[in-house]
């Protein structure tokens, strides 16, 4: 295998494996910002001991993502050294500030949030939470925004020629609000707080169906849910405008996301299908007439480039990035319905009884993680062959000096470490959720021990 | 260059500097703790071991993070040109880190005997080998390496374990282990600590041997860095201040008075970072053996506006990470307590 193809699979090995973890976090944060308001709110010892269980995932999935993200700080230099080069002037600096102003943001309040409980005031420990939470934001603000810029460059000029030829920066907040880079966050954010919320109500669900835990998991459940389908119906938002927008900026990309050929008014919505990508057509696929063109510029006559307008070699992988694409848009209805479903039960107070949808619940977290992975292929592959939109191709990008062989002795080194991190993940996650919460947290001790507030 | 009389590029070598020697000092101890692991014998001293740093070595780990990110955005061609020529030796200090983070985190999550000796081994291995792996890295770029026209890496990786290098390496392990030893005794009591200052002693004699054959090295074997030092004696100076403050940690330890040992060492790691970049300056890779491919921080930097840039995020940022900083290890001051929410 040659170096490019290889470089590719290293990338999206380690991103999709770190990405596992991130959304958790951020999603988490948020949850562990609403648990801790609550209970400084009523005092209610139940919130407590919510906060110090989801604390402790929460550490579980922090530690992985730190330890993996840590790869990507520096896999541009070691395997995309002629991209790094190409755009330092203008990429490097989304991610020195993801450094100064959410890393240490967020790993500094962390200490708190996770040794701090007896040591400092619940007021300042809020805050701590806070701070962790939004530094985990302001992370996803700073690399989608580097990423976006990939995506839909804009704020630049080209300096040089040929191999000297770099990309400079001309304007730094038209680099930072570049035409994808407002939709693609929201979107990517709304993602992380599925992701946190159904892990939330993943567990709860599983608490009711074994009949443990339950005022915890009722708890959980609430702010799991309330939270879920929140993030679910906003996606849908976020998810139409980032759709219109790649219309608009990347319109091979939408095209191949439809299996979209000619380029046509009224064009259809295809819901399922496969791509046959030598005759050029959809099979097996069914449509909605006219969606496409509603859909991505409110106008049914308006026509939606189709693939043919671009030249064979400027085309994405096209199956590859239809499905990924269907399936994350797939999953993410599944999410509305089913934190839908679950809210109807949960309020009529019925929910314990519907066994068959506790079992969907309890598997509900396996849905934004799948949709979050899926998403970010269908984002990267659609982009192809571009490294840089319309810029700088892929096969272009790579480090001049790495070897075909020294690139796959990697790739099995990661391969076996992050198998190996996996399998201890799941087993001390399974623990954790079989231990439960602990009952000593009902009763706060120390600095947290405060009376009940009098009404 | 300059917009008011301010050279931006090398505001930037002196910022990417102070990150990193930032990172040597904070991630220094925590590294030094790792690599001392091992030694202790009882569960109960392993946990105060890992809780001496528990709460402050994922921030410090951020230093090497934003170093990195700076890097890449002030001197994007220093940034390629090292790590895709250092590729497997970053490999393995990614991998080295990875599992001393992870360990340190999933150590305590179960209480059997095999489970937490496979991650102590996990936690001190990975420090030992981050330790040697950054110091063999200095040493390579203090020593030069092989860079062509193009400003590409030209050697190999087994070029790069050459005698020097792995000096440098041997004595970035004693530095960081007496820092981490010194670290782990302000923060320890009792039999710990008793045994800790044993270690600090016998940590110290490396660390002194160490130091004299590093710079001794550098004044015979490395001509461009001794070529510096003889056009500005005032460089002897610095390497006096970094002599003197290694030979007061063993004083202050006699004495008792651990802060002030830590702090002479810390002094100690500011004084050599600052050597090596006042060696180095304004060159951030030496070529050698042609010193005309050298990359330097003109011709290996940013534009000036994204330099200028990058400085007012780094004048936002940077007076914010340092009072968070200061502020969490206040939060954690004095001698560690093993709680529920330790690890």
């Amino acid at each position: 295998m040659d170096v490019l193809l290889l470089s590719r699979i290293q990338f999206a090995l380690t991103t999709s494996f770190h990405y596992l973890f991130p959304p958790l976090s951020i999603g988490l944060g948020l949850l562990l910002v609403i648990i801790e308001a609550v209970w400084l709110k009523t005092r209610n010892p139940l919130y407590h001991q919510m906060a110090r269980f989801w604390t402790r995932v929460f550490a579980l999935t922090f530690a992985i993502g730190v330890a993996t993200g840590l790869v990507l700080e520096f896999e541009f230099g070691t395997n995309w050294a002629t991209y790094s080069r190409f755009v330092g002037d203008v990429f490097g600096s989304p991610l020195a500030a993801e450094g100064i102003f959410a890393f240490f943001l967020e790993s500094g309040f962390l200490a708190v949030l996770l040794f701090g409980w007896d040591r400092v005031s619940p007021r300042l420990h809020f805050f701590s939470t806070c701070m962790v939470c939004l530094g985990a934001h302001f992370s996803a603000v700073w690399i989608v925004v580097a990423n976006s810029w990939m995506q839909t460059p804009a704020g630049f000029h080209i300096v040089g020629e040929g191999l000297r030829a770099r990309a400079e920066i001309t304007d730094f907040w038209q680099m930072v609000f570049n035409p994808s880079a407002v939709d693609r966050l929201s979107h990517v954010l709304c993602g992380a707080w599925q992701a946190g919320a159904f892990l939330v109500v993943s567990v709860s669900a599983w608490y009711l169906l074994k009949k443990r835990h339950t005022e915890f998991a009722r708890a959980s459940l609430r702010i799991g849910l309330l939270t879920g389908l929140a993030a679910s119906l906003l996606q849908l938002a976020t998810g139409h405008s980032s759709a219109a927008g790649v219309a608009r900026n990347q319109p091979a990309k939408l095209a191949a996301f439809e299996g979209l050929y000619d380029t046509m008014p009224r064009a259809p919505l295809t819901l399922f299908g496969w791509v046959d990508e030598r005759a050029e057509v959809v099979r097996g696929g069914v449509a909605i007439p006219g969606l496409l063109s509603i859909l991505s510029y409110g106008d049914i006559h308006h026509p939606v480039q189709g693939l043919r307008e671009f030249k064979p070699e400027d085309r994405p992988p096209v199956n590859l990035s239809f499905q990924f694409y269907h399936i994350m848009v797939g999953v993410g209805v599944g999410m509305i319905a089913l934190a839908g479903l679950g809210c109807w039960y949960f309020w009529r107070g019925s929910l314990p009884g519907q066994r068959w949808l506790l079992w969907l619940l309890t598997l509900s977290v396996l849905g934004p993680l799948l949709a979050n992975q899926t998403g970010w292929f269908a984002a990267e592959v659609g982009r192809q062959p571009w490294l840089v939109y319309g810029l700088l191709r892929t096969s272009d990008g790579l480090s001049a000096v790495v070897r075909a062989n020294t690139v796959l002795t990697s790739i099995l080194l990661f391969s076996a470490v992050y198998l190996l991190l996996f399998a201890v993940f799941v087993y001390l996650l399974h623990s954790k959720i079989q231990h439960g919460p602990d009952a000593a947290d009902l009763t706060p001790a120390g600095k947290l021990a405060r009376p009940p507030r009098a009404n | 260059m300059s917009g008011a009389g301010l050279d931006l590029n090398v505001v930037w070598f002196a910022l990417v500097g102070v990150l990193f020697t930032g990172y040597a000092v904070l991630d220094g101890f925590d590294l030094g703790v790792g690599a001392l692991h091992l030694f202790t014998r009882t569960d109960e001293e392993r946990r105060v071991m890992i809780n001496t740093i528990g709460p402050v070595w994922d921030g410090n780990e951020v230093w090497l993070v934003t170093g990195g990110g700076a890097l890449f955005a002030a001197f994007p061609n220093v940034y390629a040109t090292v790590f895709s020529g250092f590729y497997l030796a970053l490999v393995l200090l990614l991998l080295a880190l990875i599992f001393r983070a992870v360990a340190i985190e999933f150590r305590s999550k179960q209480p059997m005997r095999w489970w937490r000796q496979m991650w102590d081994f996990g936690f001190s291995a990975g420090s030992l080998a981050a330790c040697l792996l950054l110091g063999v890295a200095i040493g390579n770029i203090a020593w030069g390496i092989p860079i062509d026209a193009r400003g590409e890496f030209a050697g190999t990786f087994w070029g790069l374990l050459h005698p020097y290098a792995l000096l440098l390496g041997v004595t970035a392990v004693a530095v960081f282990m007496t820092h981490g030893a010194l670290y782990a005794l302000m923060k320890t009591e009792g039999a710990l600590h008793d045994k800790l200052r044993r270690w600090s002693k016998r940590c110290f004699i490396l660390l002194a041997v160490c130091s004299v054959a590093a710079t001794l090295a550098t004044l015979f074997c490395v001509p461009h860095l001794a070529a510096r030092a003889r056009a500005n004696p005032w460089l002897f100076g610095l390497v006096l201040v970094n002599l003197l403050a290694i030979a007061n940690i063993r004083r202050e330890v006699q004495r008792g008075r651990d802060g002030r040992a830590f702090l002479s060492s810390s002094i100690g790691i500011m004084a050599l970072m600052g050597l090596f970049a006042l060696g180095m300056f304004p060159n951030l890779l030496w070529s050698h053996p042609d010193p005309a491919h050298n990359l330097t921080i003109y011709n290996a930097a940013s534009s000036p506006r994204t330099l200028g840039i990058m400085l007012t995020i780094a004048a936002i940022g940077m007076p914010l990470v340092l009072a968070y900083t200061a502020f969490i290890y206040w939060i954690f001051r004095g001698k560690v307590r093993l709680d529920r929410a330790s690890y």
